[in-house]
């Protein structure tokens, strides 16, 4: 350790406590982000320890990542400037959670998994079904703004989330928004945080509304010689009032990551093989409400399959509904667990066009040799995988350039892509934001009244933010 | 100077005459302000050299759609220009299979639900002032209405903006696909009651007209029974499209002007509506009179056809109009409290309105928490307004005492800012006024909303002499302001 750190650390032990912090190499070596490894790492207990970090950070112009169980700390770019690891897991209260009034304020760093149990023990839920469940954090989640497959029936976490409290770069306590279900009162500032990888502030609380479990729930999977099946499918099920809670296309390579047998933080994935199908595009629809409404959801599915031209359906069972959206919600991890150098875009278009990024998706991996799985969901969010069979450098031109070309079809297409998830040396290499919005100005704005000095994840953002 | 607006939208859509300006000083609220002068650009790049005017001339600017608002958002609190979207009410494109709309900010929220109505869409936010209000104006407001309840507010269901900012320049930000990178400014321009940039496009998302809809109207002897019903019915996890309450001071009054029959002897009515797929309205229904009867509802009543449907919602839709009828003034709050805390919170409005000598009457989207305690009052009569404003006043304190918020969806504006710090901390608001001065940094866009105003602290400005809120601002020119009972005046909430 050298001086300068051995001081950082003992500054952050003056504040957070020594048990809950460290300079030393071996210990901040797993808070590496890129292969850039911070001087110190702090665990605060609090909204008020948080502010005092970033107080001292501002002065001394130190940059700052935040992070909960660090499950998607390689989404991003790569640091400008990273000298402290902020890690926000003693934040795990729950502050209030009503059952009755379907409200729950809980800390950023408690952990999805016991807010879902907690949750379920009232028979209700979050809809943020998403990778990594169980160690992730309810703050990481929203920062990095992963998606999950519910979002086709409950929408996106903008949809619910109520309000929160946060620390912003110059060590400000501040909130926006409440806790109850119906508010217009101040500026939704909390909306910002969704997916800003830390660079407005430090998220401390998050007021969410919560949602009933249905009275039963099922799925429905039919199989596809043709994407176009599997598109016209999912474009029938729009247009008809069968209303699913999640609804995917995937393509025969990512059924075959998603299907095998498969581990996750040490714990066996429930087994899918006997049921889902690794030939062909599967699209998958999971719904939920009484045992009326699903035969009736069943018997729409099944005539609108056979409209598309199905080549098999299969209605699941509660058990397979719950399998199959457990390995939906892991793709991420699966994806990445499947490649040494998995290189994963994530378009979003008008669903009408997700053919066109299907084929750019298979087109590039063509092109340059890499093998290419495709998950869509209906709301029209395309991941496409790219995922080589080695990680050796000279694999890297042609996987940034396929990657590029898919961000580019999206943008072709009157959409969005970039690159959340490469290897670290291709951050650099690829666009992994895009070519750039006419907005990014407005977003620097916002970027400077939150965080003047630019110390909170420095050049992780859009655009370089 | 007023020359140089001329230039810009041509002599006969700007308007400087006094009688003329005094029918836009006015919206939905009890506040006024009174422009200098009003413009009605016709196309975006009109409105970028409006703001450039304003910008070189240091005039202050505010947008406004047809005036419907009930917070003072779109009023000239400080003079200056008013920017009118009447002009800009054309529905630009709409894309049936992804179910888009692409539309001005002045197009009329209801005229875009009936344009799309026969592929079997709507346009969901539903304010009670849908025949009227703009959608730029909803998006400015962040509106609500009794089916958010279901379908959510307006934040939910818009993707992207096209917005001038005060300097003049105009950016697109969101688009017509989800998630586009970067900050969610979609979501912070959405209710920022027009003080960060004037929009002038939206890109909307359209939601599927529900299969089948039913539409139940439930009576109990007291407010007691019907708000415990609503806390048992979320409680139950049965999410109706909209649950509305009306109680008996409310519904006497109604029915002396609407006539839909609604019961006059009644302590309470819930005028609830479930949708969705035929099997799960039907047992939602059959859920929701369970729960009604089980709570002691002394009659449930199913609306048979479309036309008993409307009539129901006909009195729901018109009952401030009805309600400013018996009194020249009439005070509407907007606080929401957690669910659970209905009972008991009704009961103590009642009893705050008693001790300054009102009648409190209460018509709101019990569903979701949404109050609307109304105090009719005659401003003539010494003292009542004083009173009728401290009796506001303890009940807005009594929302955010039990965790609620000051206001649903009705906005700020220059009617609650005063009120904000009962929400926020100092630094809170800093940090918001900072955001605000980012997007709009002279503050000559809208200035003297949402934040408090140390000038205006600790009094609610009384309405002009002898305009109750439920009169139509008659004449206001391309404001629609119709003839029929629904349409009549900006105040539907």
């Amino acid at each position: 350790m050298s001086g300068s750190e051995e001081k950082l650390a003992q500054s952050l032990a003056a504040i957070a406590g020594e048990a809950n912090t460290s300079g030393d190499p071996s210990a901040t070596g797993e808070y590496a982000i890129h292969g850039v490894t911070p001087k110190a790492m702090v665990r605060p207990a609090n909204a008020e320890e948080i502010a005092e970090i970033l107080r001292m950070c501002a002065a001394e112009k130190l940059g700052v990542v935040a992070r909960g169980a660090g499950t998607k700390i390689g989404m991003g770019g790569a640091a400008a400037r990273y000298d402290v690891a902020l890690v926000t897991t003693r934040l795990e209260k729950v502050h209030g959670y009503d059952p009755g009034d379907l409200t729950l304020s809980v800390e950023a760093g408690a952990r999805m998994a016991d807010v879902g149990k907690l949750l379920g023990e009232h028979r209700q839920f979050l809809p943020l079904s998403v990778p990594y469940q169980k160690r992730a954090t309810i703050g990481g989640t929203v920062a990095s703004g992963v998606d999950s497959p519910l979002r086709q029936g409950y929408g996106s976490a903008r949809d619910f989330l109520l309000g929160a409290e946060f620390v912003t770069g110059d060590g400000t306590r501040a909130k926006s928004g409440g806790r109850v279900v119906k508010n217009v009162a101040g500026y939704d500032l909390h909306k910002l945080f969704i997916g800003s990888l830390g660079t407005l502030g430090i998220l401390t609380r998050l007021n969410f509304k919560t949602f009933p479990v249905a009275e039963a729930s099922g799925g429905f999977l039919a199989l596809f010689r043709e994407e176009s099946g599997a598109i016209d499918f999912v474009r029938r099920i729009a247009q008809s009032p069968v209303a699913p809670a999640t609804l995917e296309i995937l393509s025969p390579a990512m059924a075959g990551v998603l299907g095998g047998q498969a581990r996750l933080d040490g714990t066996e994935l429930a087994p899918v093989e006997s049921w889902l199908p690794r030939s062909g595009w599967a699209a998958m629809a999971g719904f939920g409400g009484s045992e009326k409404v699903l035969r009736r959801f069943e018997a729409e599915l099944g005539r609108m399959a056979n409209e598309s031209g199905a080549a098999g359906t299969i209605a699941l069972d509660e058990g397979q509904r719950a399998q199959a959206e457990e390995r939906l919600r892991e793709a991420i991890p699966l994806l990445l667990e499947a490649s040494p150098a998995a290189t994963i875009v994530r378009a979003s278009v008008l669903p009408s066009r997700i053919g066109e990024i299907f084929a750019a998706g298979r087109r590039s991996g063509e092109k340059h040799g890499i093998p290419a799985a495709i998950l869509a969901r209906g709301v029209g969010v395309v991941y496409v995988a790219f995922l080589p069979g080695t990680s050796d450098g000279t694999i890297f031109e042609g996987l940034a350039a396929a990657a590029s070309e898919v961000v580019q079809a999206a943008e072709a297409a009157q959409g969005f892509g970039w690159i959340p998830w490469c290897p670290d040396g291709l951050k650099n290499l690829a666009t992994i934001w895009g070519s750039g919005r006419p907005d990014a100005a407005l977003m620097r704005r916002v970027k400077q009244a939150f965080d003047s000095g630019g110390i909170l994840s420095p050049g992780r953002f859009f655009g370089g933010i | 100077m007023i020359a140089g607006l001329e230039r810009i939208v041509g002599r006969e859509q700007v308007l400087t005459k006094e009688e003329e300006l005094r029918l836009y000083e006015y919206d939905g609220s009890v506040e006024t302000g009174r422009p200098d002068c009003v413009v009605f650009p016709g196309n975006k790049s009109e409105v970028v050299e409006i703001a450039r005017w304003s910008n070189r001339n240091g005039v202050p600017m505010v947008g406004r759609g047809a005036g419907t608002g009930l917070s003072g958002g779109a009023l000239a609190r400080e003079g200056g220009v008013q920017v009118v979207f009447s002009r800009m009410n054309r529905i630009l494109a709409v894309d049936y299979e992804n179910q888009r709309a692409v539309v001005e900010p002045g197009v009329v929220n209801l005229e875009l639900s009936r344009a799309v109505a026969r592929a079997g869409l709507q346009y969901a936010p539903d304010p009670s002032s849908q025949k009227s209000c703009t959608i730029g104006g909803n998006v400015s407001e962040n509106a609500g209405g009794p089916h958010t309840l279901r379908y959510g507010v307006t934040t939910n269901h818009i993707l992207g903006l096209e917005v001038v900012m005060p300097d003049g320049e105009m950016y697109r930000i969101g688009g017509a696909a989800v998630d586009a990178p970067g900050y969610d400014l979609v979501g912070l321009f959405v209710g920022s009651e027009g003080t960060l940039g004037l929009v002038v496009e939206i890109t909307a998302k359209l939601t599927r007209l529900p299969e089948s809809v039913k539409t139940l109207l439930a009576v109990f002897e007291t407010t007691d029974d019907a708000t415990e019903t609503v806390v048992a019915l979320t409680a139950r996890g049965i999410t109706p499209a909209a649950c509305e309450m009306m109680d008996g001071w409310t519904i006497r009054v109604v029915e002396s002007w609407i006539r839909a029959g609604l019961p006059t002897d009644a302590g309470a009515l819930l005028l609830i509506e479930v949708d969705g797929p035929r099997e799960a309205a039907e047992e939602q229904a059959a859920a929701v009179v369970e729960t009604c009867r089980a709570h002691k509802a002394r009659e449930v009543r199913t609306a048979k056809d479309e036309r008993e449907r409307e009539a129901l919602w006909k009195a729901r839709k018109n009952a401030f109009g009805a309600v400013g009828r018996v009194a020249p003034d009439c005070y509407v709050q907007d606080g929401v409290i957690p669910r659970t805390r209905l009972p008991e919170t009704l009961r103590r409005i009642g009893e705050i309105g008693k001790r300054h000598g009102f009648e409190v009457g209460n018509i709101f989207h019990a569903g979701d928490g949404n109050l609307h305690p109304m105090l009719c009052f005659d401003r003539r009569e010494p003292g009542t307004f004083e009173r009728a404003m401290a009796a506001a006043s303890e009940i807005i304190a009594l929302c955010v005492e039990l965790g609620g918020s000051i206001t649903g969806e009705h906005g700020v504006g220059m009617e609650k800012d005063r009120l904000m710090p009962l929400l926020f901390s100092e630094t809170d608001l800093e940090l918001m006024k900072r955001v605000r001065s980012a997007f709009n940094p002279s503050g000559l866009l809208n200035p003297g909303k949402l934040f408090p105003v140390s000038k205006s602290c600790g009094e609610i400005r009384a309405p002009a002499m002898g305009r109750g809120p439920s009169e139509p601002i008659e004449g206001a020119r391309n404001e629609r302001v119709g003839s029929d009972a629904e349409t009549r005046g900006g105040t539907q909430r």
